[in-house]
């Protein structure tokens, strides 16, 4: 999380989590939720499988808005293991994993989790983290994301009005 | 899946939902616990919703393992050291 050691207000800090990058709106998306976070200024780790990483290292060979990457279960390690953690999370979810990597994330982490329920199934994916300690955003559709971008960008809003 | 990878495990159920698998431990296993999220077992991280459930059975940790591409997977393991771990750290249910 942000350093404030020494009266200095660091940084602060984000995560985007993604998991099987099965539904493509979920690379656009993660690319989009990377520029906005840097123009926010924002330091920002996507953690993944090894496929979505790749998803983006290959629409990203610059790494324009890839800064840096990790495989997620090592992130959730460090973060299980207070190595690390970060101010706000975005998981973005379609699956049932997603749901339980969410509530995993949002009870080890001591920043913010928000989780970005996409997909034919996001309706009951959601209910599967009532209770959980999280902000909770669903978004129609899996293919289209143009539908993701609009929550995008009023969840990454949120976020600054936090500062 | 780092070590538990390389052990003699045995999958109970596979690609099934996080809450299937809890169902499972809860009916079929003699002994069972709640843990937390992120709770660590042989060198995994359990990854799931509350009530995480863990459950012994003889000698064996019967345990959810969840991978983002697959769902859950029900694995059966020997428990060696990580049982008293359990015991220890664990929130009895049963």
């Amino acid at each position: 999380m942000a350093d404030t050691s020494e009266g200095k207000q660091s940084r602060k800090t984000a995560l985007v989590m993604l998991g099987c990058p099965q539904l493509c709106a979920q690379t656009s998306g993660a690319l989009f939720l990377l520029n906005e976070l840097a123009t926010q200024g924002l330091d920002t780790m996507v953690a993944g499988t090894s496929s979505a990483r790749a998803h983006l290292e290959v629409a990203d060979p610059r790494g324009h808005y890839l800064a840096g990457n990790m495989d997620i279960d090592e992130c959730i390690a460090a973060i299980a293991e207070g190595k690390q953690d970060y101010d706000v999370s975005f998981v973005f979810i379609h699956n049932d994993a997603g749901v339980s990597y969410t509530a995993t994330l949002a009870s080890i982490s001591k920043g913010v989790t928000i989780a970005l329920i996409f997909g034919e199934n996001a309706d009951e994916l959601a209910s599967g983290l009532e209770g959980i300690r999280c902000e909770r955003r669903i978004i129609r559709g899996g293919h289209n994301p143009r539908p993701m971008k609009r929550i995008l960008k009023e969840v990454v809003a949120w976020v600054a009005s936090r500062k | 899946m780092g070590c538990v990878e390389k052990m003699n495990y045995e999958v109970l159920l596979r690609h099934c939902s996080f809450r299937e698998a809890a169902e499972y431990i809860r009916q079929h296993t003699p002994e069972c616990y709640e843990v937390p999220p992120g709770f660590k077992i042989f060198d995994v991280h359990i990854i799931g919703v509350p009530p995480i459930l863990v459950g012994i059975e003889g000698e064996d940790i019967i345990f959810p393992f969840t991978k983002p591409c697959h769902g859950t997977f029900l694995l059966r393991v020997r428990g060696g050291e990580e049982i008293e771990n359990l015991r220890t750290r664990g929130k009895k249910v049963r």
